[in-house]
């Protein structure tokens, strides 16, 4: 169980235990399409919302699953382990601020779009605005962060891959063929199954994650202890790099501390703004079914807390993160400190856990995109007399267009350029909250004034993260030593960047937003002045909190059903 | 026969009155608590005093996972009374 040296042959017995629970998930994902059977699938609110009728205890899964992907597993202790708190650690008060945030605009989201029947926030732009136009701005932002997204948690999967001794040598089809092959079988269930699949999925893989953090804690606890792991996390970061500059950091200084809080509210807020959150909230049954979700779904933070520590771990073990390519990646700090500690039978378990926490994403995020191309871009404007069952029959085509597209592009692109515009992706989703999240509470903003704020901050955040420049540094294992080269620049090397005016580094998202707020509240005074006609509002004051499952609600529906002879009750119990 | 969906979205059942604003503030504040505490980065970005070998942000940090979730949930009850009060 050392280290995974470059060329190493495949490890057997990881890859039985990965392989064995895929088939398990592979079986649940096509079945799922009996669970909470519907009289027919063919519509965006069964095939795309699953019923739009989960509970509490099933949106949990869901929004776990969704929220808390394979690349986050990867990703947040591999910052740590290369960089420390500010890149790494951030994740945890992103993922506890977001909570109480959703808390209090979710709910107004999902009972406006259960009066309309809103599949997307982009439906709910434009049925508030009345304007194509915004909305147009809004599903298509949705859809080019998400795909880098969806890429993302392929890359997740790779790392598992490359652990277990998959990958590196050989034809590219041979090396890349187990990833081909796991996607072209989550596309198909998925597009059978609609979001029901990753619904049901979602059980098996938070149940893997939360036994192998567990373990792999109280391993570290009992055997190491906590404070010899900071030590020597601690050390490794304020070790001076060639450049003069420490490695990392251990704990934020003064220079950091607007860098650390501005990450993670900005992603905070961004986070539900992506589609695929939106999808899996509005799936819910009912209002509180969100609230009670918000509050206990921190017990993912407390775990995605727990695994970021396993890069410091991982820095502890002094963990090679040498690849079957022989060039050093720090994504594969976690795996390979699975396959360092861990017995080879569960060190298969930690690897399937990580699979599968990407394939649940993967589904939610191509449904979510699917919803959002057929309800704004197809029956907007192509085919505005789309019946349901043409809705759904377009948006299952386009999640599969959507899977091998991420495919292709994990594939026949540097991965680096999947992690650049993931990061690019966080700072646009960002810039649709003031017209969704503002569009909850007040109709204040011109429908333009927001088109022209979202237009400002997009090309002010992308040329920004694109001047973020870093040395273009690769090491590689050569004759058994690792050899740092550097090769120029490379762009996208951080998502922090100077507030204009200010030595202050800040999370660019959010400064892009403050722009993007400026110059919809300018503009709306402008154009309110000048009495530009504001689009026609479709939406009541009730909406925003109309409680369909309150007891009186349920009631009054129960006597319409019974008074309607023949109709059966499909409605679903607590 | 197959079956109308139990309730069409633009039913013209009665949604429920708007909550009673001293419920709202109430619910605000309780979220608002672990937003202000997690946004004053200053206030735990510092190394002592320790716990079971965490660095003070590290484990104050962990701290936040329940004090959030109870916030919250506290926020849910406060709701999720004052409406069945308002039903009855």
């Amino acid at each position: 169980m050392s280290p995974v040296a470059a060329g190493s042959g495949v490890n057997g017995v990881e890859l039985a235990v990965v392989l064995f629970f895929f088939i398990l998930v592979t079986a649940g994902g096509f079945l799922a399409v009996r669970w909470r059977r519907a009289d027919s699938m063919a519509s965006l609110d069964e095939w795309g919302l699953g019923g739009r009728g989960f509970g509490t205890f099933v949106t949990y899964f869901l929004l776990g699953g969704d929220l808390y992907t394979a690349y986050t597993f990867v990703a947040v202790p591999a910052a740590m382990f290369a960089t420390g708190a500010v890149s790494g650690f951030f994740a945890v008060p992103y993922t506890i601020v977001v909570y109480p945030i959703i808390f209090i605009f979710m709910p107004r989201l999902w009972s406006v779009s259960h009066r309309h029947g809103y599949v997307t926030p982009a439906d709910f732009v434009r049925g508030r605005y009345g304007s194509r136009t915004l909305a147009l701005a809004v599903a298509v932002t949705g859809i080019i962060a998400t795909m880098p997204y969806i890429a993302l948690q392929l890359v997740g999967i790779q790392a598992v891959l490359d652990t277990m001794g998959i990958g590196g040598s050989g034809s590219t089809l041979v090396k890349d063929l187990p990833l081909i092959i796991a996607f072209a079988v989550l596309a198909a269930y998925t597009y059978s199954s609609g979001l029901r699949a990753p619904a049901l999925i979602a059980f098996v893989k938070d149940g893997l994650i939360y036994l192998v953090i567990i373990v792999a804690i109280v391993y570290l606890a009992v055997k190491i202890g906590f404070g010899e792991i900071f030590t020597a996390a601690e050390k490794k970061m304020n070790t001076k790099t060639k450049s003069g500059l420490p490695t990392g950091s251990f704990i934020p200084n003064s220079s950091l501390y607007w860098a650390y809080g501005t990450l993670a509210f900005g992603s905070a807020l961004a986070l539900f703004m992506y589609p695929h959150s939106v999808t899996a909230v509005l799936s819910g049954r009912s209002r509180n079914v969100i609230r009670r979700n918000a509050a206990v779904l921190p017990t993912y933070s407390l775990m995605l807390g727990l695994l970021a520590l396993l890069g410091f771990a991982a820095i502890y073990e002094k963990t090679s993160v040498i690849g079957q390519d022989g060039k050093a990646n720090a994504q594969l700090a976690v795996p390979h400190l699975f396959d360092q500690i861990f017995p080879d039978w569960f060190a298969g378990v930690a690897f399937a856990a990580i699979a599968i926490g990407a394939l649940v994403p993967a589904a939610i995020m191509s449904i979510a995109a699917s919803n959002l191309f057929t309800r704004n871009i197809y029956r907007e404007f192509i085919k505005p007399d789309a019946t349901p069952a043409n809705e759904a029959r377009v948006a299952k085509i386009v999640s599969l267009v959507v899977k091998f597209g991420a495919l292709l592009f994990v594939l026949g692109m540097d991965r680096q350029n999947a992690i650049n515009l993931q990061l690019l992706g966080g700072v646009w989703i960002l810039q649709t909250i003031l017209s969704i999240v503002a569009g909850l509470y007040t109709r204040w903003f011109h429908r333009w004034a927001l088109l022209a704020g979202w237009a400002v901050a997009m090309v002010y955040g992308t040329v920004t993260a694109y001047r973020q420049t870093v040395p273009n540094a690769s090491t590689r294992l050569v004759d058994g030593k690792l050899v740092t080269t550097v090769d120029g620049v490379r762009h996208f090397g951080t998502s922090l960047a100077d507030f204009p005016g200010t030595a202050t580094k800040v999370y660019i998202a959010v400064t892009a937003l403050v722009l993007n707020i400026v110059v919809a509240a300018v503009l709306t005074v402008l154009l309110r002045m000048l009495k530009t006609p504001a689009g026609t509002d479709e939406t009541q004051p009730g909406d925003y909190y109309s409680d369909a499952p309150s007891a009186d609600v349920i009631d009054a529906a129960e006597e319409v059903i019974a008074a309607a002879p023949g109709v059966e009750r499909t409605g679903r119990q607590t | 026969m197959p079956s109308d969906p139990v309730v069409p979205p633009r039913t013209p059942l009665p949604a429920p009155r708007p909550l009673p604003p001293g419920v709202m503030v109430l619910a605000g504040l309780l979220l608002a608590v672990p937003l202000v505490a997690l946004a004053l980065v200053p206030t735990y970005s510092k190394k002592n005093p320790q716990l079971w070998g965490f660095p003070f942000f590290y484990w104050y940090q962990f701290l936040w996972v329940f004090l959030a979730s109870a916030f919250t949930w506290a926020a849910y009850v406060v709701i999720a009374r004052a409406r069945r009060g308002s039903n009855r």
